[in-house]
């Protein structure tokens, strides 16, 4: 059981990448892209076509994010010049992916297993520092070290990695180019008569949103020692999961809390499926279903609620009318 | 310094909706014009705007600007030198974004946006100083998200963004038309000040006869798409809106027809 939420923690810190990535195009541009779902696998799949031939890990991480890049820029060029509507584009341009990350894989599945991964050369040399034995000296120390995760190295390299990129993109968001993406999505009609090239906002907005993703399906690939061209299906749906989910746990108030709210609403998704999985009946099948109910859910939960607190409020002040009139009439 | 050459535009030409917004529209703006628009519905005022500003391009005739031939440069690009406000309050601005925001992006217009920080505290400074000259406590609120602010308070500070960077031509499109009428006059005084404060070559829509009469140094009567009276400043002092009215009767031999113009004398 324990085990099973530090792996939820850890694969939780990878996906947060992928949701960064949605709450860029969803929230920052508003534009639905359904490019994800592909790019994820993109990312995995050129990872892990590279380790397979003997590249060093990080190189084909980065590689793997550089082709989602281009792929969410592709998705923007049909958008911006060929006017296609954004959800389509994104739709097509997952399609395509499908056939693009099979040629790239050469085969459905890539096993990485003995391979040398990011984490592999991570943790030689997170062995020789011993960090494992000091931070597992509060464990022992309470007399629960069997409630420990087996290392801390997932979780420690992946909590530094995604936090440089949540502050890379907090100060991305605040610079004038930072503003200029934002209020495109904002008001677009406003920022072409602020000489500002929207398409050119819209396309590289799409492309670091897609580099994003593509980097979280490299290392969900090495950290699961598996690429498989099917592990795209329903992305978007988990990323737009863990940005509702975030959003609403933990607040929109500002950019860096918004970002933050993101990365644990990413983590909070993977604990929520874990759980679900202990339950009997759940099928690791049923996961995708889950996934929908949990946005339907979060999205008309928020609502039905407000209308309620509403609904209670005039009540309310209906009563506090009525008692106030009766006082006045025993006055007269 | 700018200047429109018999500017056509049809809108769905060769059907039964044919629109010919605009037929051989002549003008010429000099350094510093004030000019007043007036013309009843559809006489393709908006379009005439629209048309210098770029988010159309017309049929036939061609724009200068300084001298600069701009018919068909792109309107991001054009809008280097061109401020605009929209009737609509919400059109100028970025509601899920902050005052001081708002105002930095308005920067962006005359030069290239940089992987620099858009508001720091110099910028800070500066946003403070300028809002405060319009006098509405918008200067105490630089981290107020925009779309918290009322109408006039979001047409107030889209007249600041328009203008601020000091754009060589102003397009006003109707920008009162959407406020009540106090908050309409607080904006039209904070036009003409600025304006002044900044020797703004305008161009100003209104549907007001009286304002335009008030305001500017030119005024422009627009009919069927075409400009059929240009007063100029010595015209324009004396002229009251009766005589804009008959005006109108004897260059089109018909009524003068607009159901918003408010004939408030
Ligand atoms: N984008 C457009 N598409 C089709 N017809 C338009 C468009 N814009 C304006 N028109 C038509 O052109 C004419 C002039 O409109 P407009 O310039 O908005 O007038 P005004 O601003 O003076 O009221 C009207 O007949 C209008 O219906
Ligand atoms: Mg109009």
């Amino acid at each position: 059981m324990v085990g099973a939420l530090y792996g939820a923690f850890e694969s939780g810190l990878i996906y947060a990448l992928m949701a960064l990535g949605v709450y860029l195009t969803f929230r920052v541009l508003d534009f639905p892209d359904l490019t994800v779902d592909g790019s994820f696998v993109t990312g995995g799949a050129v990872s892990a076509i590279m380790i397979v031939n003997g590249s060093d890990p990080f190189l084909a991480t980065l590689l793997g994010g550089v082709a989602g890049f281009l792929a969410g820029c592709v998705t923007g060029l049909l958008h911006t010049k060929g006017n296609i509507n954004p959800l389509l584009a994104g739709i097509l341009m997952m399609t395509a992916l499908y056939s693009i990350n099979l040629r790239i894989m050469d085969m459905p599945n890539i096993p990485l297993l003995n391979q040398s991964t990011i984490f592999t050369k991570i943790e030689a040399w997170w062995n020789s520092l011993q960090l494992d034995e000091i931070l597992m000296k509060p464990f022992t120390a309470l007399g629960i070290s069997d409630y420990a995760p087996r290392t801390f190295l997932v979780i420690v390299s992946m909590v530094v990695f995604v936090i440089i990129i949540k502050f890379v993109m907090d100060w991305l968001l605040q610079t004038e180019a930072g503003l200029a993406l934002r209020a495109t999505g904002d008001n677009i009609r406003m920022v072409r008569s602020l000489s500002a090239n929207t398409n050119r906002y819209i396309v590289m907005g799409l492309g670091l949103s897609n580099g994003l993703v593509a980097i979280s399906g490299a290392l969900i690939a090495q950290y699961n020692g598996f690429a498989d061209v099917n592990l795209g299906i329903g992305m978007i749906v988990v990323g737009l999961a863990s940005v509702i989910i975030g959003e609403g746990l933990f607040g929109t108030k500002k950019i860096a809390r918004t970002t933050l709210a993101v990365i644990l609403g990413a983590i909070a998704y993977r604990i929520i499926i874990a759980l679900a999985l202990r339950v009997d009946f759940v099928d690791a099948s049923d996961m995708k279903l889950i996934t929908a109910v949990i946005v339907v859910a979060a999205l008309v939960i928020p609502h039905w609620w407000k209308q309620v607190k509403e609904n209670n409020r005039r009540h309310t002040k209906k009563r506090q009318l009525h008692q106030n009139g009766k006082g006045e009439n025993t006055h007269a | 310094m700018l200047n429109l050459k018999q500017l056509e535009k049809v809108f769905y030409e060769g059907t039964p909706d044919e629109k010919k917004a605009l037929q051989g529209v002549d003008l010429t703006l000099n350094e510093g014009d004030f000019v007043t628009v007036i013309g009843s519905n559809g006489a393709g005022k908006s379009t005439l705007l629209n048309i210098i500003a770029g988010v159309l391009f017309p049929d036939f005739g061609a724009i200068t600007i300084d001298d600069k031939d701009v018919t068909f440069i792109p309107e991001q690009k054009r809008s280097k030198w061109i401020g605009r406000v929209f009737q609509d309050p919400m059109a100028g601005t970025a509601p899920n974004m902050t005052i001081e925001e708002n105002l930095a992006l308005a920067l962006g217009r005359t030069k290239k946006r940089s992987f620099l920080r858009g508001v720091n505290a110099k910028r800070r400074e500066e946003f403070q100083d300028l809002l405060s000259s319009i006098d509405i406590g918008l200067e105490d609120r630089l981290n107020t998200k925009v779309g918290l602010l009322s109408g006039g308070e979001r047409q107030a500070l889209s007249l600041v963004m328009a203008t601020f960077t000091k754009p060589r031509i102003l397009l006003l499109d109707e920008h009162t038309a959407a406020l009540d009428p106090a908050r309409a006059e607080l904006i039209t005084n904070i036009t003409k000040d600025i304006v002044k404060k900044h020797q703004l070559t305008t161009l100003m829509v209104t549907h007001q006869m009286d304002q335009a009469i008030e305001l500017g140094n030119r005024l422009f009567m627009m009919d069927a798409g075409q400009i059929i009276f240009d007063a100029d400043e010595k015209q324009k002092k004396d002229l009251t809106v009766e005589q804009l009215i008959e005006e109108f009767q004897k260059i089109r031999g018909k009524q003068f027809t607009n159901d918003r113009a408010m004939l408030s004398v």
